[in-house]
């Protein structure tokens, strides 16, 4: 399918294919197994630019849109979901900066992001805070020029990694949702700690942890927007960075993809290729489809995003919901298409399997997906 | 100190088809790469740019299309960007390519070091990078694996040898020919692939030349390619089985019978 991509995009493409390809792929089941961070790998993507292309040109980015963002995702989750994720998780902690951060913050935190000097990560999630958001226990007192944080957040990727964080907490409780603001913090702050690191299922490049704020005091300047604007702060960063989860679900799916076929093609049983008997041809055709309607689906709703089209949270969801729902599927038939081998960790089709689950969860479950599409849904029928 | 780098185009593959009439690499549906040797030029002459600043110019010769490997240069570092391109030097062998490139060279005129590749990963020869250095009349050290230290007016580099290196000592302007021990290429950044994209290069035809037409192209080539072929797989041995002395009969019975 020929998605009309920009010369730009199309350089993104290629390059990122090319490092996936040359240097993740090689790498992808040692990081797998022993879950460190692939520091090696993010400098390399780092000195390849590719920081730079969610964040505007004048802040020393490429001033590319969420579709640059999504491409690249897209291919290095072929070679690894879980290296992928260390990169689009420090878009996601940049994207309230960009969106909603004064001009003094763009210009402190943005040439540096952009650069891959250093990289991002949003702390929303709590123990108690899942997918009810709004039972945040993180407080922000403000005392003088400064805010005093106090709380705990939880499965926080690139915690401990990234040196930008950016941080939702209450600073008024009695507000309920309404009293959620959303914070800059650096790494180093006193006060401002990393705990438990999490040992998971798969995305296992990726450093999830805890971060453990204890009368951490930081400027008043790292508000980002007003007090009370943290809930739209994330609401408007996710319909940002959704489509962003959906290209990681993606290119887990296509990468799967790709090693179904070419197994299936080497692997002779009965006296031929595999890929010789219609069962397997059929598992493979509607692979292929879901994966490229998937596609069509996380760029268009990109491309809208980049129009400056702010009402896409309805489409944001679908393209989230649709390709990791496509994501779990097909890894899972590409497992049962190499059979055996594919159960075994000598080939990587059970990683993309454990892999693609995390993006039926993450930045909403799929069942708040469909909260918000259908919630959408009526909104638009009560309106007629 | 300002570098010169000289590169070829080649078909990816190793396996090139040759035209049986004309004796030519046959390049069609073949995709064109930058010969893999010229890489590791291009990431040292870039290397020293960093270091020591001054400009990376990279210089082809080649049809129009050859311009994708210096924009592919260009994307890797390098700051200039020449295509030699003109019916003239169609069919040119090493000697007149290396005569080419070095009158091309000496327009450039202002340069300290030329670096190329060990050799072409289609040809195989080797030539055209010695041949310059001896068109250009400097001095040249093939088969660099270290560049250990660069001074005003001299450098000092690992040569590599069978039994092991090298270490040789040469005054500027100087050509050196890598290996690939010498460093391990980057990737282009997607700024360098922007830049590279619109970047301008630089045409000279034999006009732009101070060159002597005779020693262009075809006519300009002392080497006729007669005959081009795969060689047939060389027939397995026979091997002799038995004790010492057994083995020594036969082979002499054998070598009796050849002979």
């Amino acid at each position: 399918m020929d998605y009309l991509l920009t010369e730009e995009q199309k350089m993104i493409r290629d390059l990122c294919r090319q490092i996936a390809r040359e240097k993740i792929a090689p790498v992808a089941a040692e990081y797998d197994k022993t879950e460190k961070f692939p520091h090696g790998i993010i400098k390399l993507i780092a000195e390849s630019d590719l920081f730079a292309v969610f964040v505007p040109a004048e802040y020393g980015g490429t001033g590319g849109g969420v579709l640059d963002l999504c491409i690249a995702t897209e291919e290095l989750s072929c070679a690894c979901g879980g290296i992928a994720v260390c990169y689009a998780a420090s878009a996601l902690g940049t994207f309230p900066i960009v969106l909603f951060g004064t001009e003094e913050q763009k210009k402190k935190y943005l040439p540096d992001l952009a650069k891959g000097k250093t990289i991002a990560a949003f702390g929303i999630t709590e123990p108690e805070a899942g997918s009810d958001a709004s039972a945040i226990k993180t407080t922000a007192v403000k005392k003088g020029d400064h805010y005093i944080l106090n709380g705990t957040k939880h499965f926080i990727t690139n915690g401990g990694e990234a040196g930008v964080y950016t941080v939702i907490a209450m600073t008024d409780r009695t507000k309920g949702a309404r009293g959620a603001s959303a914070f800059i913090v650096e790494k180093g702050t006193p006060g401002f700690t990393f705990g438990k690191k999490e040992e998971k299922m798969g995305i296992r490049a990726s450093i999830t942890s805890e971060l453990i704020f204890t009368d951490c005091k930081i400027p008043k300047e790292n508000l980002i927007a007003r007090e009370g604007m943290g809930f739209i702060v994330t609401m408007k960063t996710f319909d940002m960075s959704r489509p962003g989860v959906a290209a990681q679900a993606l290119g887990i799916a296509q990468g799967a993809l790709e090693l179904a076929v070419k197994y299936s093609r080497e692997r002779k049983q009965f006296g031929k290729p595999i890929s010789g008997f219609q069962g397997i041809q059929w598992m493979l055709a509607d692979m292929a489809t879901k994966v490229e309607a998937s596609r069509a689906l996380v760029y268009a709703v990109a491309r809208m995003l980049d129009s400056g089209n702010t009402g896409v949270a309805k489409e944001s969801a679908m393209a989230k919901l649709f390709a990791s729902d496509t994501a779990m599927q097909v890894s899972t038939d590409a497992v049962q298409i190499l059979g055996g081998y594919g159960y075994m960790r000598d080939y990587p089709a059970e990683k993309y399997m454990r892999d693609a689950k995390i993006t039926q969860i993450y930045e909403g479950t799929n069942q708040i997906q469909r909260n918000i599409i259908a919630l959408q849904l009526i909104k638009e029928m009560a309106k007629l | 100190m300002n570098i010169i780098v000289c590169i070829k185009q080649v078909p990816e593959t190793t396996e090139v088809r040759i035209n049986p009439e004309t004796n030519t690499l046959m390049r069609e549906g073949v995709k064109s790469i930058i010969n893999p040797f010229d890489m590791y030029a291009i990431e040292e002459g870039v290397r020293i740019k960093e270091k020591s600043g001054g400009k990376v110019t990279v210089l082809t010769m080649g049809p129009p299309q050859a311009e994708t490997a210096l924009r592919e240069a260009l994307s890797l570092g390098a700051d200039e960007a020449i295509l030699l391109s003109d019916r003239a030097f169609a069919g040119s062998d090493t000697w007149a390519t290396s005569y080419t490139l070095a009158c091309a060279i000496r327009k450039i005129k202002d340069y300290d070091l030329i670096v190329c590749g060990k050799q072409a990963s289609d040809g195989d020869t080797a030539q055209v990078g010695p041949g310059i250095a001896t068109h250009l009349d400097i001095p040249q050290v093939t088969y660099v694996k270290k560049i250990e230290e660069i001074k005003d007016k001299t450098v000092r580099v690992e040569r590599m040898t069978e039994e092991g290196y090298e270490i040789i000592e040469s005054g500027l302007p100087v050509l050196f020919t890598v290996v690939k021990e010498i460093n391990s290429p980057r990737m282009p950044a997607l700024r360098g692939l922007m830049r590279a994209k619109s970047a301008k290069i630089i045409h000279w035809t034999h006009k732009d030349l101070e060159a002597n037409a005779e020693n262009l192209g075809l006519g300009g080539s002392p080497t006729q390619v007669v005959k081009i072929f795969t060689p047939l797989p060389r027939p397995s041995g026979e091997m002799l089985e038995g004790d010492v002395e057994v083995i020594a009969r036969k082979l002499a019975d054998i070598l009796n019978k050849e002979i």
